[in-house]
């Protein structure tokens, strides 16, 4: 059976070698960096919950230094020429990934015994990833270390921000430990217009969004908004039909993850994979879808949730 | 009221651009010290959780592929791909892939695509290159317009799909959690009243892409015209 370990083994040993790579450049923070991840990968869940506290804190003192820095160029003028040479077959090693992932993750559900069925996709996407990297390689015949040093380059223009979304989820983890939701949840149900069914959805609606634009993931606010607002107001208050109040409101916090720095996988990840430079760049091509579809679904609560009232 | 000082050291944080995982490990502590936790309570809770979710973190063993591939040639070929399309622009393109995104996350397939599979060696050095031949060359800023908005177009497509799928994770969520209140709901009813928002998130974003074309054409408009 497949889990998540052999996935885990494989990015530990990734990140092990572009820290030897990194040390053999001579770029010691980018080293002591992809080392710190590779420890964590390969022994996190031997080392217990301090030991990796005190390696987050490492990667924290490496980031902070801002001695990161990028790996050599690459030449732009015969990759033209390599395109124009292998045509369109140069996608198929970049479609396997996703038929992989696909068809692997129905065989994993149909045959529960041969991966943890729990983690189906994200084996079936990294078997997918192996695969397509041997294909690659069987077709392109590149130098041995080619894959590992094409990918340290991606990997340096990442940087430090490859952690950015397990740090905020080790953050939410602490706010839900000091009871950081139950605080803001409160603060938004005292601020409701008593007895206004708009004024009720409307700041279930916005607050779902506000709460999770400060945790930076909807999951975490719709409880607290759902027993600060939604239950007392929306469903026993005005009755109104849960299943539409909580799924529609639900895709209210949706539209706050469009907007936040918090959701880190979603909105800086990608900027930084796109090499843009303003770091927010892809939250403010969001904004603007974001908004009106915020408040169309709350108009949608408010005329499918309590019909009789419209 | 003061564990909520750890949300202003973050917004703080962010708008002095300080190297975020600073901001946040400092907005960690700051918040656990306010809530009276010991410092190695908050370090043990930090550990647990970083270890705990490094599946998130699972997507960069993609990069050596799409780094071999792009040393080959792929995004100039992506390029090539796009302009060989007679009718293709950017934002058909992108309205394209936005419907392509969304139905196949309400089919529970969302990691089939993404930032670092799709978006960075396909998606966007196509639109790229269909907005070239729209609005002639393209500045800086343009230039990160049209790749920034192929990644929100990745969100939004996932995000307004997703919770159509009956097994995905916010549904079992909001059916565990109405439970604990008393309300048996089938996760069913709440993947259809998904429905109606992921139609309204074609629209405004369809209608965003079809109005970038329309500003990339204008922009060629007004070039010819000089």
């Amino acid at each position: 059976m497949i889990g998540l370990p052999f996935i885990y083994t494989v990015a530990g040993v990734m990140f092990a070698l572009y820290a030897t790579l990194s040390l053999a450049d001579r770029r010691l923070a980018n080293a002591a960096f992809w080392g710190l991840l590779a420890l964590s990968f390969l022994f996190g869940d031997r080392l217990g919950d301090i030991a990796n506290g005190c390696l987050v804190l490492g990667l924290v003192a490496v980031a902070a230094t801002g001695r990161m820095r990028r790996s050599g160029s690459e030449d732009g003028a015969d990759r033209s020429a390599e395109a124009a040479r292998r045509g369109n077959r140069l996608f198929l090693p970049v479609l396997i990934v996703p038929v992989v992932a696909l068809v692997g993750t129905l065989a994993f559900w149909r045959w529960p015994g041969l991966a943890d069925p729990k983690q189906a996709t994200l084996v079936a996407l990294a078997l997918g990833v192996l695969i397509a990297l041997a294909v690659a390689c069987a077709w392109l015949r590149p130098h041995p270390a080619t894959p590992l040093r094409e990918g340290l380059r991606l990997m340096d223009s990442v940087g430090w921000a490859a952690v950015l979304p397990q740090m905020l989820a080790s953050l939410g983890a602490v706010f839900a430990l000091s009871g950081v939701g139950t605080v803001v949840g409160g603060l938004i149900g005292h601020m409701v217009p008593q007895g206004s069914l708009i004024g009720a959805t409307i700041a279930y609606g916005l607050g779902m969004a506000l709460f999770t634009i400060v945790m930076g993931n909807a999951f975490a606010a719709f409880p607290v908004m759902m027993a600060a607002v939604g239950l007392p107001l929306l469903i026993h208050g005005q009755h109104g039909d849960p299943a539409v109040i909580a799924a529609i409101g639900m895709l209210c916090g949706f539209c706050g993850t469009l907007l936040t720095p918090m959701a880190a996988n979603f909105n800086i990840v990608p900027a930084v994979l796109l090499d843009l430079k303003d770091r927010h760049g892809v939250i403010r091509a969001q904004a603007p879808t974001a908004l009106p579809l915020l408040a169309v679904n709350i108009l949608l609560i408010l005329w499918l949730a309590f019909p009789g009232h419209s | 009221m003061l564990v909520l000082a750890g949300i202003a050291v973050i917004v703080l944080g962010f708008l002095l651009r300080f190297n975020p995982l600073l901001v946040i490990a400092v907005s960690a502590a700051v918040t656990g010290w306010a809530a009276g936790l010991s410092p190695l309570a908050i370090l043990a809770a930090i550990g647990k959780a970083f270890n705990g979710v490094r599946y998130v973190s699972i997507i960069w063993i993609i990069l050596p592929v799409i780094g071999l591939l792009e040393r080959y040639g792929l995004q100039e070929r992506a390029r090539i791909f796009v302009a060989g399309l007679a009718r293709a622009t950017a934002g058909r393109l992108l309205i394209v892939y936005l419907l392509f995104r969304q139905i196949t996350a309400a089919i529970g397939l969302n990691s089939i695509a993404g930032p670092a599979h799709t978006v960075r060696p396909l998606v966007a050095p196509m639109a790229e290159a269909l907005a070239e031949t729209q609005a002639g060359p393209l500045d800086d800023g343009q230039r990160e317009h049209i790749r920034a908005m192929a990644a929100a177009t990745d969100n939004v497509g996932v995000f307004f799909g997703e919770d159509i799928f009956l097994a995905i994770g916010s549904v079992l969520l909001i059916k565990g959690l109405l439970e604990q209140f008393g309300i048996v709901l089938q996760p069913f009813s709440l993947s259809l009243w998904a429905i109606p928002s992921a139609i309204a998130a074609f629209l405004i974003h369809g209608a965003r892409l079809l109005w970038l074309d329309r500003r990339l054409g204008r922009q060629m408009a007004r070039r010819a015209a000089r």
